[in-house]
């Protein structure tokens, strides 16, 4: 008899059957075997039967993050795919994207094979890998997306770089769409993004910094939007930061182009005035922008318009963001701390509703990503998370799972918190608090 | 009411306009010890002060040097070249190594924006920014501060044109910070591919026509234009922006009354301002240079607790500052 688990008396929200009320869901061996009032007691009898009390916690489908690195293999000093995978679970993911930026890149099946061997070894959150674009990410020529996908890839990318040549991103939207996968956008055009360091603006002009324009992220999605509608290709827009790029998106879906796009918890909560000081932790690519431009993404991941909500964890030795700004590397951890800024600067405030948040956060980016899981639907796979959307907590990230440190969050007080995460049946995370 | 600067000189921005006044008031006396035959007062007698320049200057360094020395503080200097810096060594750990040998001051020119913030938030000691990367060089904003005054008698009210390359200058982001808190009005003149493209959200007023600024403005602080700009390809030859931007004699003629030439030097003759300008009659290019030494003195005085009031006493070669 296959193991038992029973999360009982918790607030089940699920975007995919619509459903928001007190529930018991009861999982059997590695699916969904039912939900509702009625499935504890049909649970009662069998053997080896877990029961979790969920009073006063949101029992919701799996987080999976489309978009992390985890730097293995190359920089595993930095973060393994084992450590990425724990500080995943930790943040309530069941499932995460790699990014295909290692060293060496990720351009190959035999690549994608030992991602997935490595995350099989880990046995925490699934890690599904994230094949290049171009061979050793060079903008050159095309990966072998078909042997990629076959191995185990679920989307192509050369993020960390954007793609310059717009025929070899015309060529990776068509090659693409033969296997069915979304190409994954790093936006950035690289003239005008040369040598930035932070938003184009006020700050960076105090700060003698140099800027990134908005409208290196703007150019590249219209071209790429543009190129999805001749080629008839999914794209998917990573890590939108400007109220411009929300104002293209939604020409590009009125029309009817294949696009979604993500926008990550830190544009959704910083501004560029975190870059005051020369703070390190607060420098990424693309970079914190301006109270507007982070309403507007909040507003959009409300409406609709940004599908899914990613991390792009992006973990990097402390002694390297121990630097200069200018000198420093760009990106910060997320997976740790993804849901708390979700619920403390959409969901407490009242921008958006835990459904919202977790159509963002399950489903959305399982549907975009073509992904198991999603949904808490009998018989789907039972990856599942259970949080505490009211838990307040500081952030100490000497105590993440993750390596990385690099967080700007660092000793701020945050809402909500995961306290279960259930793989495939079996439980990776069980937080007291 | 005791006005103090804190530990370090980073930028005039974070300075509120008394602590301005307090370096120039405190300049002052600090500018005769130069003129003597015996150019040294006792005042930092014991202290020991590096100069750590990991970019090329000489008109700064020597500045600082002549500062230190006049004051009877022990100096070193440390160039990029030929210490461990060129040899990879981070800035933190550099800072790390200055802390265990127990400097009292560092005075640092450094390529990185807000690399002398990030040094000044590591170590204990002092921290003076001799320029960083783009960001400020408060130092040389002071100097031309107190060389406008020095001439006009005055700041409040005073009008001056910041003329070429804002975009990549330190000197003209101390200028702005420094002018605006005195009550000076600012403009600034130049391509506007070399303009911030934030500028109209400072306190300045553009000129796109030097013509104009020329006749708005009691002083002109003309500053240097890098001659990579041109490979970046921000202006399309130095002929142009000569042509264009240039001070020369001719546009001064042409304004109705006297204008104030400044430069914070090394000038490139011919692009950004012609020799007859530089080395004319309105040219106080010199004098900058002068007032560069007392400013710095005064800076290392009020840094290592001098009380300002004192300031005459240190310079009769009298106690020094608390320290």
């Amino acid at each position: 008899m296959s193991r038992s688990i029973l999360l009982r008396g918790g607030r089940v929200v699920d975007p995919s059957q619509s459903m928001d009320a007190i529930a018991d869901v009861l999982i059997v061996g590695e699916t969904i075997e039912g939900i509702g009032a009625r499935v504890a007691g049909d649970a009662r009898h069998r053997d080896g039967l877990e029961t979790i009390d969920c009073a006063g916690l949101v029992v919701s489908p799996g987080f999976i993050d489309v978009h992390c690195h985890l730097r293995e293999p190359g920089r595993e000093e930095v973060e393994t795919i084992a450590s990425g995978a724990r500080a995943a679970a930790a943040g309530g993911f069941t499932a995460v994207c790699a990014m295909p930026n290692t060293d060496p890149v990720t351009d190959n099946q035999a690549a994608v094979g030992f991602i997935i061997r490595q995350a099989t070894i880990a046995d925490a959150a699934r890690v599904y890998p994230i094949g290049a674009i171009s061979v050793g990410q060079r903008g050159d020529s095309l990966a072998e997306f078909g042997e990629m996908i076959a191995a185990g890839a679920v989307a192509v990318s050369d993020d960390g770089k954007p793609v310059a040549s717009a025929h070899l991103m015309r060529t990776a939207l068509e090659y693409a769409r033969t296997f069915g996968v979304p190409v994954a956008d790093h936006c950035e055009e690289p003239t005008l993004a040369a040598g930035g360091t932070m938003n184009e603006g006020l700050v960076s002009a105090r700060l003698g910094l140099k800027g990134i324009p908005a409208e290196a992220e703007e150019i590249m999605a219209i071209r790429d939007m543009l190129l999805a509608r001749r080629t008839g290709g999914h794209i998917h827009l990573c890590h939108m930061s400007t109220r411009g790029s929300v104002e293209l998106i939604r020409w590009g879906k009125d029309r009817n182009i294949n696009v979604t796009a993500e926008v990550c918890p830190h544009h959704l909560s910083l501004t560029e005035d975190a870059v005051e000081g020369y703070d390190t932790n607060a420098k990424m690519n693309p970079p914190l922008r301006t109270a507007d431009d982070v309403a507007a993404l909040q507003e959009a991941v409300r409406d609709g318009t940004i599908d899914v909500i990613a991390t792009d964890h992006a973990p990097h030795h402390y002694d390297e963001k121990e630097r200069e700004f200018a000198n420093a590397p760009n990106g910060i951890i997320g997976l740790e701390t993804a849901l708390a800024v979700n619920i403390t600067w959409l969901v407490a405030p009242g921008t958006i509703g835990l459904s919202v948040l977790i159509e963002r956060m399950s489903c959305a980016p399982a549907r975009v990503f073509k992904l198991p899981g999603g949904t808490l639907r009998r018989g789907a796979v039972a990856d599942v998370t259970v949080f505490d959307p009211q838990l307040q907590w500081v952030v100490e990230p000497k105590r993440f799972k993750s390596k990385g440190r690099n967080t700007p969050y660092a000793g701020q007080t945050l809402q909500g918190k995961a306290r279960y995460t259930i793989v495939g049946g079996r439980t990776v995370l069980r937080s007291d608090a | 009411m005791t006005l103090s600067l804190g530990k370090d000189l980073l930028g005039l921005e974070p300075l509120s306009g008394e602590q301005i006044q307090l370096i120039l008031d405190t300049a002052e006396p600090f500018k005769e010890i130069s003129e003597r035959a015996i150019k040294k007062v006792p005042t930092l007698r014991g202290a020991t002060i590096v100069n750590l320049f990991f970019e090329p200057s000489t008109r700064t360094r020597i500045s600082f040097e002549f500062a230190e020395k006049r004051l009877s503080a022990d100096t070193v200097n440390v160039a990029s070249s030929g210490s461990s810096v060129s040899k990879g060594e981070t800035l933190v750990d550099t800072a790390r190594n200055l802390e265990a040998m127990r400097i009292d001051m560092v005075v640092i020119r450094h390529g990185a924006s807000g690399a002398a913030q990030f040094l000044a938030e590591r170590i204990e000691s002092n921290v003076i920014n001799a320029g960083d990367g783009m960001h400020e060089h408060p130092t040389q904003g002071l100097l031309d501060l107190l060389t406008l005054r020095d001439h006009f008698k005055r700041l409040d009210g005073l009008k001056v044109c910041i003329v070429g390359d804002v975009l990549h200058s330190r000197v003209a982001r101390s200028n702005i910070w420094g002018l605006t808190k005195m009550g000076a009005a600012v403009g600034v003149c130049g391509p506007r591919s070399l303009l911030p493209s934030a500028i109209d959200e400072l306190e300045v007023t553009v000129f796109d026509r030097v013509e104009a600024a020329i006749e708005w403005a009691d002083a002109l602080n003309i500053l240097r234009l890098q001659l990579e700009r041109m490979q970046a390809g921000y202006i399309p030859s130095l002929r142009e922006y000569n042509r264009v931007f240039g001070v020369s004699r001719e546009r001064l003629d042409r304004a109705k009354r006297d204008i104030l030439i400044l430069h914070p030097g090394p000038m490139n003759r011919g692009v950004e301002i012609d020799s007859d300008v530089a080395d004319g009659p309105f040219s106080v290019i010199l004098d900058q240079v002068t007032n560069g030494v007392a400013v710095r003195m005064a800076i290392l005085y009020l840094l290592s607790g001098g009380k300002p009031e004192l300031a005459e006493a240190a310079k009769r070669g009298g106690g020094g500052g608390d320290r």
